[in-house]
Parts: C-alpha cells; structure tokens; sequence
C-alpha cells in the first residue's frame, strides 16, 4: 500500500497546475465558479486551447491525436481541472463517441470523424433516450429501414443535451424486429442538417433550455455512416457506457463544490458568526467531507486497477450512485448555506433579456439553479436504481 | 379526541378546493410564473369574495375564522394546486400584525384587507440575520415628529404589489435583542424607499428593500415603542403555521402525480410501480407525508394557545416539515425520472415551490436548533 503520487505523477501534477495557470482564460473560470451557463463559443474556446497543447483528448491513443495518460494521469488532470474551475470537456465528441469509433469504426471512418473532434468541426450528440426508452434503453423504437444505399430513419430522441450546439448525433436506431430487443440495434453517426430532423428544446426546472428533444422524420442517412455491424449497436453502446464512467465519480466537481461551499459558510453569518462555526451546519459540512475523503481513494482504488489493464465494471456503478449523491449533498447544502438568498428565481436565460438588477451575493445567484440541476445527476446515464441493479446482480450475483 | 374538521370548515375546504381547481392548472400557473405581478389579480378578488381572505381573522378583527385550523385548512388547499397568491404576505404576516398590534385606527385597514383591495408585505429578515427573529440592525431614529428608519430588508415577498409594508427596525438595544425592536406601517410611496423587484423560485415575487432616510410620524408605528417582539414572534407562528400546511397540500399533490407516474410509466415490459424498491420508496414517502399532517395539527391546534407550548411547537413542525419537503421532492423528481426534470411538466413547479419553504421563516436547522433551545436543553 502506498497512497501517494510517484514523483513523475506529482512532476505530472504540477505540469497540469502551471498550465492552467497560464492558460486558463479567467472569464471562463469565473462563469464556472459562479456555476453559470457557459456558451457554445467559450466551450468551443477552451476546447481549442486544450487541443492547442494536445491535452484536450486524456481518454484517446496517441496515434489518434490522444494524450496517451494512463487512468491516473486522466484523473490527476481531471481532479486539477475542476480545482482551477476549467470548464469541463464536452463529454459527447472526446469521452463517448470517440472510443466507440476508435473501437469499431472504419479506417475510413477514424480518418474522417476523429479529427474534426479535435479541431471542434464536429459538436456530436448523443441519440440513445427515447420517450418510452430510459432506464430500459434496449426496447428504443426510432428504426432504420434500408433503402438502397441509405438508410431512412424515423422516430424521435430525447434528453440530447447541448442538442443545440451539436451538428452530429450518434443514435442508437433499430435494424430488426426478431429476436431479444438488444439484438436489432444499429449505431449510426448522422449529420444533424439533414432533410427532416427538428430539434425542440426542452427547458429545465432550473430555466434553462439544457436538454432536447430531436425528431427524424424520414431522414436519409448512408449506409455508410454506420459503425460496425448491422445490429450489433448494442454492444457498441455497452463499451461506451464503460468508457463514460471512468471519471463518473465527478470526484474534482465535488471537491470544487466543497470548496465553494466552505466560502460562503465563511461569508455567511449565523447568529452573528460566520456560519461555518456553527456547530449544527459544521456537522452537516464535516458529514459530507468525511463521505468525500473515503470516496475518493475508493474512486483511485477503481482507477488503479483500470491503470492496471481492467476494466472498471460493476465498481463503476458504485461510484456514480455514491458520487452523484455527495454531489447533491452538496448542492442541497449549499442552497441552505445561502439561507433567504436561494429564493430568488436567477434564470439565465432571462437574465440575458432583460435588465433585472441582481439580488443579494453573487455566490448565492446560480445556487438554487444547481440544486435543481443536478438532481439530474441520479437520473440520467442509467439511474441510480438501474445501478444499484447492476451491482446486486453482477457484484452480489442476487 | 376529534380530528375530524367542523362542518363550517370542511364546507370552506369544499368550496376553496373547487374553486381553485377550476382557476388554477399547470398553464395558468406558467403563465403566471413569466408575469409581471407574479399573481393573478382575478383569483384575488375571487378569494377575497369567497370570504377566503375573511377566513383567516377572527370576528373581532371583521373576519369569521381567523383559528389555527382555519389557517391549515385554506393554506393547504392552496398547496394542494400550488397557488402563488399572497396570501400568507398580506393575510397572515401583514393583516396579522396589524390585528395583533394596530391602533384602532390602523386597523380600519383590515376591512380592505379582507375584501381583497389591499395588499401588504413583511419587511423583516436582513442580509445578516438567518431567520433569526431578534436579530434586527435596521434603524429607527426619533425626531420631533415621529421617526426615521434605515437599513436594508432582504427578500421581501409581495413588496411591489404591496400599498403598505410592515417594517422592524430597532429602536434601543442590541443588535440581537427582543427589546428595542418597533414596527412601522410605512405606505409603499414613502420617500426613501427603494424596490428592486425579482421573481421567486417557488413563483410569486419579491423585492430588496432599501431604507434610507425614511422619515414617517408617529402614527406609524405599530404598537408600543420597542415592544414589537411579541407581535412578530406571534405572527411568526401563524405565518410558519400557514407555510407549514401549504407544503403538506404540496405534497399531497407531488404524491397524487408521482403514484400516478409510478402506474402509466412502462419500463421492461411493466408499469415501474411493480417493482418492489419503488413501492417501498414511495411507502415511505407516503409514511413521512401522515408524520407531515401530524406536525401541521400539532402546530394548528397550538398556535392559538400558551407562548411556549406554541413557540415548541412551531419549531418542531417547521423542522420536520422542512425535511420531508426535501424528501418528497427529491424522491419525486427521482422517480419520475427525466420527465420530473422538466419544466413543462406539472411536478416542476410543485417540487420547487415545496423545495422553496425551507428558506421562508426559518430552515430546518434553524428551528432544529431553536427547539433544542426551547424544549431540550
């Protein structure tokens, strides 16, 4: 046992910290730390300087323009991104559709698809949410029919977050009617201009458009814009599911969060005290952080191995049930420390419109809206009870 | 024992509860969330004409109600539908203090107070003072003719609509004493007022509340000089009565909607009420949502009574009800999944408006903390 960096992991540490130091524009740092909206132009700005310096891919092989890191180098530069409030990277091009493609895709496919990644040519989207398909994705009904060299597909998705940024979408899209529901699924990459798709955005509790949903009405898209087989989708889906939980913990976002936290409870005043000497929210901090110390070594413990060659598993569905819930903690905390100042309804996107004076601390403005927000965080990429599933199954084998 | 509601009261329920229904639904309610007055000034005058508005004061103030379980029982029909009117800001706290404290004349108000004509708000907490209800560092200075307050109110609930404002502000003592606190009765277009109006979270509208200069006489003040504490800390208890049986009516609802979802939503081939974790989750909630009612008749049958039984009481109730709110709109939205995270759907404003209790008239720490203080330690 030995629970500290090697030298080159710390020489790594302090690489990342110089870098996002110099190079981390301080307007964008701010709007995270103020947890506000970011627009599609700062996403793509940072996305930009990152893949200037050739970091902006941790998960991807060299040879694909990737950075190569093992599993705790990603988090090392992970955990020092949400300590700096860099914006997070747009997960859907880098961290999913990314090693599916470079998996199963075509070398005609790598070579098209996997640099426009990088450059930001391509904002993808994910296609895997339907109406009636959630936390039970396999009985999805948007279908693919052949037609010649394309394929027509009809249906609808949902829940496609920066939907209105993206001019991709990879979509999970049924092939077959026969045999068990994961077996006639097709991955197909599909250009979010063609002929027949709209997107409707679907505003939040917090206000905010973040989701949509899009609809394809008999949108033709090549065959050729298939990855790997026919049916075999499901399988593709699998893997990225695994690839979209190495960093599920959301380990730095909750130590950032903490941190805020910690501020305002300082800035705060109880009883003519700052807050944080309150004994009773003192407790409820202290709960959290002590929940926070243990889940991140058993977040690295899970890493190590994966740094090791295997695959995180069923572990993976522990830590995003764990880290999701400190994560609202959190928030929820939060939303209490900022007492009154919660209740102020701060829509950005009303913000935007209109010349409403802003109301109270700065710090306490997004407060409720992240509360709200991250409720989602047990919900979407397979809920908490779909993991609780998956470990009771796989780990307990009940 | 009894707790069954009197017929008087079960016809106001009756006869509330239908005619919010046919006012309020899920369009009305986002329509009202993107107004200008946060309000509608037709469901108003229709509640005032029901004699709603008349319901929570006593005969001698010119209502015919005016009992703890005449407030439970029009405040939970109002969460029930998730209303976002007033009433708890002009009724409860405003009409509240001026019945409790008001001279003779100040009180001639109240008439137009029940009949829906005029509107009041509650200009208490600061910046700096959590819910804390001693904790007053706005000023009140005498000069010859009467006062002049200064200082800063904070999230002031219908403070735009509002023709009078209920202000605290010390008059002696420190700055967390219950002595030297005095109340004003300041109307809205005093010179030295300033409003800075926003919506709220949970709907409705509020506003920050400057005082510089304020210079009012005499006979605005509310009560005796310096003697305002037992007026606030009884209109405190009503108004936390008041939330209290909102938030169970809000959560009559959330349960209604979830329990509903939990039999339509199919997921592997069956409703997602058939499975067994969430059956034992919403049992739950429902278990939590009776220890909810429970706490509100404690407090409604309390609230009328001796201050300190009132006070423990008060703090118990508002404790649990803040964390059941938590739980039932968390576990809510949970169960609901993406739908519930929507704001088109119904449970959205629901969900937030129960969150939003919380952080009205003390927090579920808060008043943990004030009952160790009264009734434990």
């Amino acid at each position: 046992m030995n629970l500290n960096y090697t030298d080159t992991q710390i020489q790594f540490r302090e690489e990342v910290r110089a870098f996002l130091d110099t190079n981390l524009p301080e307007a964008l740092s701010t709007k995270v730390r103020l947890d506000k909206t970011l627009t599609k132009a700062e996403h793509e700005q940072w996305h930009a300087i990152l893949n200037d310096k050739g970091w902006l891919a941790g998960n991807w092989p060299v040879e694909y323009g990737g950075t190569g890191w093992d599993a705790i180098n990603r988090h090392i530069f992970e955990d020092e991104m949400a300590r700096a409030h860099a914006p997070r990277i747009v997960p859907f091009g880098i961290a999913m559709f990314g090693p599916v493609l470079q998996e199963f895709g075509s070398v005609e496919q790598k070579d098209y698809y996997l640099p426009k990644v990088l450059s930001g040519e391509h904002w993808w989207c994910q296609g895997y949410s339907e109406p009636g398909a959630g936390s039970d994705l396999a009985s999805l009904k948007t279908r693919a029919e052949r037609d010649g060299d394309d394929y027509i597909v009809n249906g609808q998705k949902t829940w496609t977050t920066l939907g209105q940024h993206a001019n991709m979408i990879f979509c999970l899209v049924r092939t077959a009617k026969e045999g068990k529901p994961q077996e006639g699924i097709s991955f197909l990459l599909i250009d979010m201009h063609s002929e027949g798709i709209k997107v409707r955005p679907i505003v939040l509790i917090d206000g905010e458009p973040e989701v949509n949903e899009v609809f394809f009405d008999n949108v033709r898209v090549p065959v050729a814009n298939r990855v790997g087989e026919e049916n075999k989708g499901w399988t593709y889906a699998k893997y990225l599911l695994t690839h979209e939980r190495t960093n599920i913990a959301g380990i730095g976002f909750a130590t950032a969060g903490l941190d805020s936290l910690k501020r305002i409870a300082r800035n705060e005043m109880s009883k003519g005290k700052p807050l944080i000497k309150n004994p009773h929210f003192a407790a409820q901090l202290a709960r959290i952080e002590i929940d926070l110390m243990a889940m991140t070594t058993t977040n690295l413990r899970v890493i190590s191995q994966a740094a090791a060659g295997k695959a995180p598993g069923a572990e993976s569905s522990m830590l995003k049930i764990k880290g999701s819930e400190i994560r609202q903690e959190i928030n929820a905390l939060t939303r209490s420390a900022v007492g009154c100042y919660a209740m102020p309804f701060v829509s950005e996107e009303l913000e935007r419109g209109s010349n409403q004076l802003p109301v109270g601390p700065e710090y306490a403005r997004s407060v409720t809206g992240t509360y709200l927000n991250n409720r989602k965080l047990s919900i979407y990429g397979g809920s908490n009870e779909i993991q609780r599933t998956i470990i009771s199954k796989t780990l307990l084998e009940l | 024992m009894n707790f069954e509601l009197t017929d008087e009261r079960q016809m106001l329920q009756d006869s509330l509860r239908r005619f919010l229904n046919d006012n309020y639904s899920n369009e009305k309610i986002r329509s009202l969330l993107d107004s200008d007055t946060g309000h509608s000034v037709d469901i108003w005058s229709g509640l005032a004409e029901m004699g709603v508005i008349g319901a929570l004061f006593s005969e001698a103030d010119g209502g015919y109600g005016g009992a703890g379980f005449d407030l439970s029982t029009v405040f939970e029909e109002l969460g029930r539908v998730g209303a976002v009117d007033p009433l708890l800001d002009t009724a409860v706290l405003g009409g509240g203090v001026i019945a409790s404290a008001g001279s003779s004349t100040q009180k001639v108000l109240l008439e137009s107070i029940i009949d829906g004509s005029m509107h009041l708000a509650f200009a208490h907490g600061e910046p700096q003072s959590r819910y804390e209800l001693s904790r007053v560092s706005c000023t009140a200075r005498r000069e010859a003719n009467g006062f002049v307050l200064d200082g800063q109110k904070s999230v002031v609930v219908n403070a735009t609509a509002a023709d009078y404002l209920i202000v605290s502000a010390r008059s002696a003592g420190d700055v967390d004493s219950t002595q030297g606190i005095s109340l004003f009765l300041v109307p809205a277009n005093t010179d030295g007022l300033t409003l800075t109006d926003f919506p709220l979270a949970s709907g409705g509208r509020a506003a920050e509340l400057l005082l510089e200069n304020v210079r009012l006489d005499g006979s605005a003040l509310l009560g005796n000089e310096g003697d305002g504490f037992n007026t606030l800390e009884l209109a405190n208890a009503r108004a936390t009565l008041a939330i209290c049986a909102e938030a169970l009516g809000l959560m009559e609802t959330i349960r209604a909607l979830t329990t509903d979802y939990l039999k339509i939503r199919k997921q592997f081939g069956q409703p997602i009420g058939k499975f067994q974790v969430l059956q034992h989750r919403m049992a739950d909630v429902l278990t939590e949502i009776e220890q909810a009612r429970s706490a509100v008749i404690n407090l409604a049958g309390h609230v009328d009574g001796a201050r300190d039984a009132r006070e423990k009481h008060v703090s118990a109730t508002k404790n649990l009800i803040g964390l059941v709110g938590k739980l039932v709109a968390e576990e809510s939205i949970q169960m609901h999944g993406g739908i519930g995270m929507t704001e088109e759907y119904e449970l959205g404003h629901l969900a937030r408006r129960l969150v939003m209790v919380d952080h009205r008239l003390g927090d579920s720490m808060h008043h943990l903390e004030r009952f160790i203080d009264l009734a434990v330690a």
